[in-house]
């Protein structure tokens, strides 16, 4: 009975993991998945009597309040952190039903206590890192890498004195309690020491690996419990984050380990060959202009960035472009897979800013078209459609798949300043001929240049 | 126990490869769903606590009982939360033609 249960809830878990991957069928897959879990629940507890129904049903019923009122709530510019958020209370209920096992059985068997110290490993590195996650990308702390000296060697020292004061439990059980308590304090300060060495960039790739180790640490406490429905739900999330960890790795021409343990990247700015001119000065243009380029655009392609998100500009970049496509223009939107601070950010923002997803182009599309499209409006982005990473090797960010901005005929940029993104790498679209810049807040200057647009053609 | 483990092992490895197939084709846009929908089945660890709460009584053992009721706790928040917001996610995404799009070309 209960594993046919939990056998129907894991091909239900295995369809909708397929269905979330095509757009029509998406909002199915998660329904069925919300389906497999309440009948692997309802099994669960039809198997097994609970023994106090009171504090079952007043925790289940906390949370789905909470997890309700979260979800409804919640901005959409706040996903990254909320994602972030979930991703850490899963790690800790896998940490805390690994402990509490560990409480109740005394004298357990060899693989079981490696396991329970297994999951409380992985179950608290991502709780701590989500936390910092959640921290940073809602900006309660700075998004910059913070790096202590040694971090490599301390992060090491951290991990192995955690797993031997979890494992040393088997021989000292009298010290049960303290071992325990100060295995899971070492392994939080890990979780916490090793994502503040990581970057707001890298975020996507950090989200995506910690959403990772939520389905490891559950699947791990399944091992604990001998119990097959959660090694498989947990596996599965275990793998298929892994995989979008590698994609966003791959579409930041990063490898993992340079993510995870190494913050600094070593930028030669001097021996760049940057194409930067002796005397710079960038064509700066007024609201005014960039309407009458825009205006005479037969095709434009917009990619926006997380400058965008942070301007919270992507209703005013909707409503531009609305009237671009009303004044007769063919509009795209390039979205580059790492734009924003988790996998999918700005197709989220855009989407919910109205703009249907059929506009958006992944740079695949977006590259071939490039050459045909008359104006290129970059908002908050830059590492993304920086040239140097096809042209110069000695950047660190050579090799990134980027949307190829610069082939476009013309390149409009709004943006506040010519900084340099994440990479620190100086960004050769600034420099070439055909760039033009609009300089200020990207919400405030595309709301000038709507308003010029209804100023001057009030049909569109 | 030794025949059990090895079968949770197989059905882990298994399971594993699996997920990896599942998703090689994920168009980019929809990333941010996929993640906060796993992100949910990783609340499965939800009957994991629930099995505990059938072996444990809050008036046996009131240290596991408050660690197994946080877990329950955090678990159903990652569970409905997770669903919840996911779902609010794909209410979002909309095809220019959205009736005609409803049955064609999806991906």
């Amino acid at each position: 009975m209960l594993a046919a249960a939990y056998i129907i809830a894991s091909t239900l878990f295995i369809i909708s993991i397929k269905l979330l991957s095509k757009q029509n069928y998406a909002r199915l897959g998660n329904g069925l998945s919300a389906l497999a879990m309440l009948i692997a629940m309802v099994a669960t507890m039809m198997q097994y009597t609970v023994l106090n129904y009171e504090l079952v049903f007043t925790a289940i019923g906390l949370g789905f309040l909470v997890g309700l009122g979260v979800a409804r709530l919640v901005k959409m510019t706040a996903m990254p952190q909320t994602v972030g958020l979930l991703n850490g209370s899963g790690g800790l209920a896998s940490l805390l039903v690994a402990v509490a096992e560990s409480t109740r059985v005394s004298a357990s068997a060899d693989f079981q206590q490696v396991v329970i110290a297994l999951t409380i490993l992985i179950g608290g590195v991502t709780f701590a890192g989500s936390i910092v996650a959640f921290l940073k990308l809602a900006r309660l702390m700075p998004s910059r890498p913070i790096v202590a000296p040694l971090h490599r060697v301390i992060n090491g020292c951290l991990l192995i004195a955690s797993i031997t004061a979890l494992l040393a439990i088997e021989y000292y059980p009298a010290y049960q309690v303290i071992l325990l308590s100060a295995g899971i304090a070492l392994i939080l300060i890990l979780g916490i020491s090793a994502v503040m060495t990581i970057g707001g960039a890298d975020m996507p790739v950090v989200i995506s690996l910690l959403n990772s180790y939520s389905g490891i640490a559950a699947c791990l406490a399944g091992f604990i419990l001998s119990n097959n429905m959660i090694i498989v739900g947990g596996a599965l999330v275990g793998a298929s984050g892994f995989v979008l960890t590698m994609i966003m790795c791959k579409s930041m021409n990063r490898s993992l380990a340079t993510v995870l343990f190494g913050a600094k990247r070593v930028v030669h700015q001097e021996a760049s060959t940057s194409k930067k001119p002796v005397a710079f000065t960038p064509k700066a243009i007024n609201p005014v202009d960039a309407y009458y380029r825009l205006e005479a655009a037969r095709t434009v392609m917009i990619v926006p960035g997380y400058g965008m998100a942070v301007a919270q500009a992507q209703h005013a970049l909707s409503e531009l472009g609305d009237i671009l496509e009303s004044n007769g223009a063919e509009v795209y939107f390039a979205i580059h897979p790492v734009a924003g601070r988790m996998p999918g950010h700005m197709n989220v923002l855009l989407a919910e800013a109205g703009i249907p997803y059929d506009k958006f182009v992944e740079p695949d599309t977006a590259n071939p078209l490039m050459p045909n499209i008359d104006v290129c409006v970059i908002v908050g982005a830059n590492d993304v459609v920086n040239p140097a990473a096809r042209d110069r090797k000695d950047t660190p960010i050579y090799g990134m798949p980027i949307i190829d901005a610069d082939k476009a005929n013309t390149v409009l940029i709004i943006k506040r300043s010519l900084a340099t993104g994440f990479a620190g790498v100086d960004n050769d679209l600034f420099y070439k001929d055909n760039t033009i810049f609009l300089f200020g807040d990207a919400k405030m200057m595309l709301t000038d240049v709507i308003l010029e647009f209804r100023d001057q053609l009030p049909g569109a | 126990m030794d025949a059990n483990i090895a079968l949770l092992l197989f059905i882990f490895v298994l399971t594993l490869f699996l997920g990896f197939e599942l998703i090689s084709k994920i168009p980019s846009r929809l990333h941010t769903p996929l993640m906060s929908a796993t992100n949910a089945i990783s609340g499965i660890i939800l009957i994991g606590a629930l099995y505990l709460c059938s072996q444990v009584d809050v008036m046996d053992n009131w240290l596991t009982a408050s660690l197994v009721f946080i877990a329950l706790f955090l678990a159903a928040f990652n569970v409905f939360g997770g669903y919840i917001v996911t779902d609010r996610i794909l209410k979002m995404f909309k095809h220019s033609q959205h009736d005609k799009a409803k049955n064609k070309k999806g991906g």
